[in-house]
């Protein structure tokens, strides 16, 4: 949804600049989930669905606790819940609340051929305008994270909003809001950076070493971040990508190759027309009909 | 007594029959809008390409399907080519001719049977190209395919067809210019005839064969 409140930087399949000259100057917002205080109660998922007017379908059980079991165009959030056993051979119960990474860098926008289905705001958000998604999934194919699905009925893509509806009225996100242990907490970028470095150096002390932030370099950083325990092994996370990056496939497929190529196509069409300037027509005269003539009749 | 032939047929040869005339322009059509769709998508600044076809979601249903009916109504006009299409000694020897060619100095280059190298290559980077971008093609078309296929594939599949998609278009418009450039080409694929100046000129080891009755159209 476009909201006036928040200003576009970025949209997708656009050549030209957004207007630019109001920026996040109090900062880019963040999400930042503590997965070390995350006790898997699903609250989130259900202030999504609430805030959202999204109904998943009722799956069945598929043996763990993941449910639903995966993403949907119903389920923008997800618990995805990893038993680990660690070297000392303890269990150690991991719960990452999965969903969109808001990336600095979205591959999804990048990927995608329709203007303006994909936009990211000033203050860091990316978000889908389903009104100009044609359904194509591209940005399937761009998301490093395996985030964005598209629904059975409209054939578009959808995801978290990171609420965008509700930070441009002020508001926090709705599983911000609902998390009951604070393990969801939402500001400015700074700032969540802060409290992760509090919480990193609370979590080494009582002997996680490689505790730390997951807010991944390759796309630019992320406006969702993680406070992990074990942050050296972020793919113990439910397969939370280690050094996440767009696809150097898409970037070649959407990057400088297009305009490139599209040069190509009207240079091509534009030295036949010069050719045709310089040569004329290959026109068959009448001395040509005449040889074939003279041809046949010593044929026959 | 067989009846006189009428006049305006005297120095003429059927090049080609009703029914490949009728498959190259069902071809020439589709491609044209296959073309003009998938371009819509390729690049931002020709999305307005997506009005001609009711809109980018209308674009994104019709592309794909649009693509099946230029895979199957080529499949038939390249199974009845594909003979005359094989590249002999002689074509090279055209290749190397090529400034002659493209002066239009015919005198200096090589005789032709029914197609020159240059048409050959068209027609082999059509029949190269069309497979790889059905093949990529469904494995990025998300709404029946897409699912069935990991990450990575699609992600290549995309870059694959772009690209293959890119030449085949560059092919398409030297075709094009090919055809109008030398006179009398379009009527070939229109009303199905040559004049014999026009055959003895660009085509006339063809030609020879023709006026013996050698070369039926095809």
């Amino acid at each position: 949804m476009a909201l006036q409140s928040l200003d576009i930087v970025r949209r997708s399949a656009t050549t030209l600049p957004e207007p630019e000259v109001r920026r996040a100057h109090t900062g880019e917002v963040a999400k930042l989930i503590d997965v070390t205080k995350c006790i898997g109660c699903k609250a989130c998922q259900v202030a999504c669905m609430e805030w959202n007017d999204l109904r998943d379908e009722i799956g069945t059980c598929t043996g763990h606790y993941d449910n639903p079991a995966d993403l949907s165009d119903q389920s923008w959030t997800l618990m995805r819940f990893t038993e680990y056993e660690n070297p000392k051979g303890d269990l150690e119960w991991l719960i990452r609340k999965d969903g969109c990474m808001h990336c600095a860098d979205p591959g999804c926008l990048k990927a995608c051929p329709a203007p303006g289905a994909i936009v990211q705001y000033a203050n860091g958000i990316v978000d889908f305008h389903e009104e100009n998604c044609i359904g194509c999934g591209y940005c399937i194919a761009g998301c490093p994270f395996n985030i964005p699905r598209i629904s059975k009925n409209d054939r578009k893509a959808y995801k978290c909003t990171l609420c965008s509806d509700r930070v441009s009225v002020g508001l926090e996100p709705a599983c911000v809001k609902t998390c009951p242990t604070g393990a969801i907490v939402f500001g400015t970028k700074d700032d969540m950076k802060q409290h992760a470095a509090e919480r990193i150096e609370d979590l080494k002390s009582r002997g996680f070493d490689n505790a730390g932030l997951y807010d991944p370099a390759g796309v630019g950083g992320t406006h969702v971040m993680y406070v992990l325990h074990h942050a050296d092994q972020p793919q113990l996370y439910a397969n939370l990508p280690d050094q996440p990056k767009i696809s150097a496939m898409v970037g070649l497929w959407k990057g400088a190759t297009k305009p490139l190529a599209l040069f190509a196509i009207v240079a091509t069409a534009l030295a036949g027309f010069l050719h045709y300037i310089g040569i004329g027509a290959n026109e068959t005269s009448e001395a040509d009909e005449a040889e074939a003539r003279r041809e046949i009749e010593d044929m026959s | 007594m067989s009846p006189p032939i009428p006049e305006r047929k005297r120095d003429e040869i059927v090049r080609y029959a009703p029914s490949t005339r009728i498959n190259h322009w069902i071809v020439a059509i589709s491609f044209v809008l296959l073309a003009l769709s998938g371009l819509a998508l390729f690049h931002p600044a020709l999305f307005w390409l997506t009005n001609l076809f009711g809109g980018g979601t209308w674009t994104r249903i019709l592309h794909p399907f649009i693509g099946l009916v230029v895979i199957v109504a080529f499949f038939l006009l390249g199974a009845k080519m594909w003979g005359d299409n094989r590249l002999e000694d002689r074509d090279w020897r055209w290749l190397k001719r090529f400034r002659d060619v493209a002066a239009d100095r015919e005198e200096n280059v090589p005789e032709v049977g029914r197609y020159n190298a240059g048409q050959k290559l068209i027609f082999w980077v059509i029949v190269v190209c069309l497979p790889l971008l059905l093949l990529s093609g469904i494995v990025i078309w998300r709404s029946y395919f897409a699912a069935y296929f990991p990450i990575e594939m699609i992600r290549l599949g995309g870059l694959v067809h772009g690209f293959v998609a890119f030449v085949l278009i560059l092919a398409i418009v030297i075709h094009i210019y090919a055809a109008i450039w030398v006179r009398g080409s379009v009527r070939a694929m229109t009303r199905g005839t040559v004049s014999y100046g026009w055959a003895w000129k660009h085509h006339r080891l063809w030609f020879r064969d023709a006026v013996k009755g050698n070369a039926p159209p095809k």
